[in-house]
């Protein structure tokens, strides 16, 4: 078979939303493009559980101990679901670690901005969470089949997340007056940050077209962003608690909340390596790295003595 | 891509298998690395079955999984497509007939 | 007052004695969640941590219903903390968080081990492995107690420690059998942590007097299974047994090292700056 026999199938594959499994053919920057996202998505979850490891030995209920602790647990396991997908492609887990601790891969901003306070828990519960289940619930039937099935074990997990996030801003913001105030305070430092979790504007991302043409994106930044204030805004009132952008307001025509201009350049800044954490945060998941090397190896080896022993005992 | 370049202890990968519950055949759950045997079949239960997902856990060393080559998918599968008098619907019987 | 301690309070005691130290090594062990070193391995540890806290939960409510059962005056003379005391003064009803997040550390019970910092991976491997081989055999003996609800709870966390103990010894195997520097971390760890065992199986005023009653477990007649099992786990992973070590103790009655005060300092935090709210 020709190279164009072979594009000419993963096309109608494509076409007919059939799923891409490891073994098929494709093309050079299908794959390259899926490391890249299901890398990026991995690395998200594991630098993820930095800001909110940070609570767990201070949590202020046992219930809520260990309600935060299993979560930031399954943070963990979903980036090794999407380390193992990302591996079917050809790259190894160890590739990745050093693309994110090189600083060539990166990861979701949002988690260069730091937990200062409880109500934290519930805003990345509520608002991050909920703006990264707006992004992975379509990526459930996403081409490739190891991410799809991924996404779909990720999904599953994930939906307890987000109702013990909005369960904790509810109780903060029915309680006393400083915790009303604490989850104000969070929900003003987590709204900007969470609205641009979606990526650039339509006009400004370069790689959304071919990504929707793979079926790795399903549908573009801006339509999920507009979604997330829609369903968000509506949530914020159950909570007594205000949206901090003057400009958000209902728009008839559209069906929509017009909102406010997004601070672009905090964005790129943050991306850039310039957020309140970004050091703190890499710093974090090197340091965890090369301290557990020698363990990691202490395993191999203890395990290549066990089989050369056995052996010995057959031979034996 | 060389997987000796970054790290050569790096542990093996594994294919993890779980019965959900008995009586069901084991299906694959995912993959993890783990340095053995026993520790693959308990890290699978630390990642695979934390909300009582597992009765049962079975892994296997991903190297020792052999894949059938999707390139021989036609000759490999379509000839089973017209052997439809495999299947009990093939055969036409009255209605009447119970137990069968 | 120590003589005319009566036996609910004893009860109430141990029944503390048992969840601090499970509270306090699922606190430790939390913190290197995020922090492992393999992933799968940071997912591991944390359901550790997870089964610990929920023992230590379950405890700690049971502890709360013997501690509202008292009368005033047995109740005042429990807890020195001014924020339980003035809840005791208002006539509130205590629940696990109030004893869990407003004692302080000289009403805390647990042994020294648990509250020891987690250093590096051996250090944390060889806490664990130390505890979790007096915790099995602690557990097996309390399934017995004559107290229903103790036993039920030692029946539910037995199969939870039988799993903490089997990765604990394999990993003691693993670092010990590895390379020569896992080796040595792991010889180390041991070493440093052995003084901080005796107390494990040391009798407490609680112990005897609960032993008495049928409710208590015999930890004299558990030291020499803990010895055997650590004894055999220590040889196979090609480690030595550390001799003449002095044993500390003081936990059990309160006295602590200094961890404890830095442990409870971020645990009791939100409790502390933010008192009688619902979380």
């Amino acid at each position: 078979m020709t190279v164009q026999s072979f594009e000419k199938g993963f096309n109608d594959k494509l076409d007919k939303e059939l799923t891409i499994e490891p073994r098929d053919w494709m093309p050079d920057d299908y794959r390259k493009t899926l490391i890249r996202q299901i890398s990026q998505h991995a690395h998200s979850e594991i630098v993820g559980m930095l800001p909110e490891g940070n609570w767990i030995t201070r949590a202020p209920s046992l219930r809520r101990k260990a309600v935060l602790l299993a979560k930031v647990q399954d943070e963990g396991g979903h980036g090794l679901y999407l380390y193992s997908a990302a591996e079917t492609l050809g790259i190894t887990r160890d590739e990745m670690f050093d693309q994110l601790h090189t600083g060539k891969a990166k990861y979701s901003s949002i988690f260069n901005y730091p937990t200062t306070t409880w109500a934290d828990m519930g805003a990345i519960g509520w608002l991050v969470d909920g703006a990264a289940i707006m992004n992975q619930v379509p990526l459930c039937r996403t081409s490739y089949g190891p991410y799809a099935r991924a996404m779909v074990r990720v999904c599953k997990e994930e939906s307890f997340h987000q109702r013990q996030g909005f369960e904790i801003m509810l109780t903060l913001a029915k309680g006393t007056e400083q915790q009303k105030k604490m989850a104000q305070d969070a929900l003003n430092r987590w709204w900007w940050p969470s609205i641009m979790m979606f990526g650039p504007a339509d006009d400004n991302s370069p790689n959304s077209e071919m990504s929707m043409r793979y079926r790795i994106k399903r549908f573009t930044n801006d339509e999920l962003r507009q979604k997330f204030v829609d369903v968000t805004v509506e949530q914020t009132r159950i909570l007594g608690l205000e949206v901090p952008d003057k400009d958000l307001k209902w728009n008839e025509e559209r069906g929509h909340y017009d909102y406010g201009k997004i601070n672009w350049d905090e964005f790129w800044a943050v991306v850039k390596g310039n957020g309140p954490c970004n050091k703190e945060r890499l710093e974090a998941r090197k340091t965890a790295w090369e301290n557990g090397a020698w363990v990691r190896d202490a395993a191999m080896a203890h395990s290549q003595k066990r089989k050369e022993r056995s052996s010995k005992k057959e031979a034996a | 891509m060389s997987q000796q370049t970054v790290n050569k202890a790096e542990w093996p990968l594994w294919e993890v298998f779980i019965r959900s519950k008995a009586g069901l055949d084991h299906k694959h759950a995912g993959s993890l690395h783990a340095a053995d045997a026993q520790m693959a079949m308990e890290n699978a239960r630390d990642v695979y079955t934390r909300r009582m997902e597992g009765v049962s856990i079975w892994v296997v060393e991903s190297k020792y999984v052999h894949a059938s080559d999707p390139g021989e998918a036609d000759s490999m599968y379509e000839p089973a497509n017209d052997k439809i008098y495999r299947h009990p619907t093939f055969y036409d019987l009255p209605d009447e007939l119970k137990h069968m | 007052m120590t003589n005319s301690k009566n036996m609910s309070i004893q009860k109430l005691l141990y029944t503390l004695q048992i969840a601090d130290n499970a509270l306090i090594l699922g606190h430790r062990i939390s913190e290197w969640c995020g922090h492992g070193p393999v992933l799968e391995q940071d997912i591991a540890i944390t359901n550790t941590a997870l089964d610990h806290l929920g023992q230590a939960r379950s405890l700690y409510q049971y502890a709360a219903t013997q501690f509202n059962a008292l009368n005033q005056e047995e109740k005042k003379g429990l807890f020195v903390s001014s924020a339980l005391q003035s809840l005791i003064a208002q006539g509130k009803l205590l629940d696990e968080d109030d004893l869990a997040y407003l004692r302080d550390g000289w009403d805390f019970r647990n042994v020294w081990l648990v509250e020891q910092p987690n250093k590096d991976w051996a250090y944390t491997v060889a806490r664990s492995f130390l505890y979790d081989c007096f915790n099995y055999f602690f557990y097996t003996e309390l399934r017995n107690s004559k107290d229903e609800t103790l036993a039920a709870i030692a029946e539910k966390s037995l199969k939870e420690v039988t799993y903490h103990i089997r990765w604990s010894s394999e990993w003691v195997i693993r670092l010990g059998d590895g390379t020569e520097e896992s080796h040595k971390r792991m010889q180390q760890a041991i070493n440093d942590r052995w003084a901080y065992t005796g107390e494990l199986v040391k009798m407490s005023e609680a112990d005897t007097a609960m032993l008495a009653e049928g409710v208590g477990v015999d930890l004299n007649a558990i030291a020499s299974q803990w010895q055997e099992r650590v004894a055999s786990v220590i040889e196979e992973a090609t480690l030595t047994i550390p001799q003449d070590t002095w044993m500390q103790e003081g936990g059990k009655e309160g006295r602590h090292t200094e961890h404890l005060g830095y442990i409870l300092a971020e645990l009791q935090f939100m409790q502390r700056a933010y008192p009688n709210m619902e979380w």
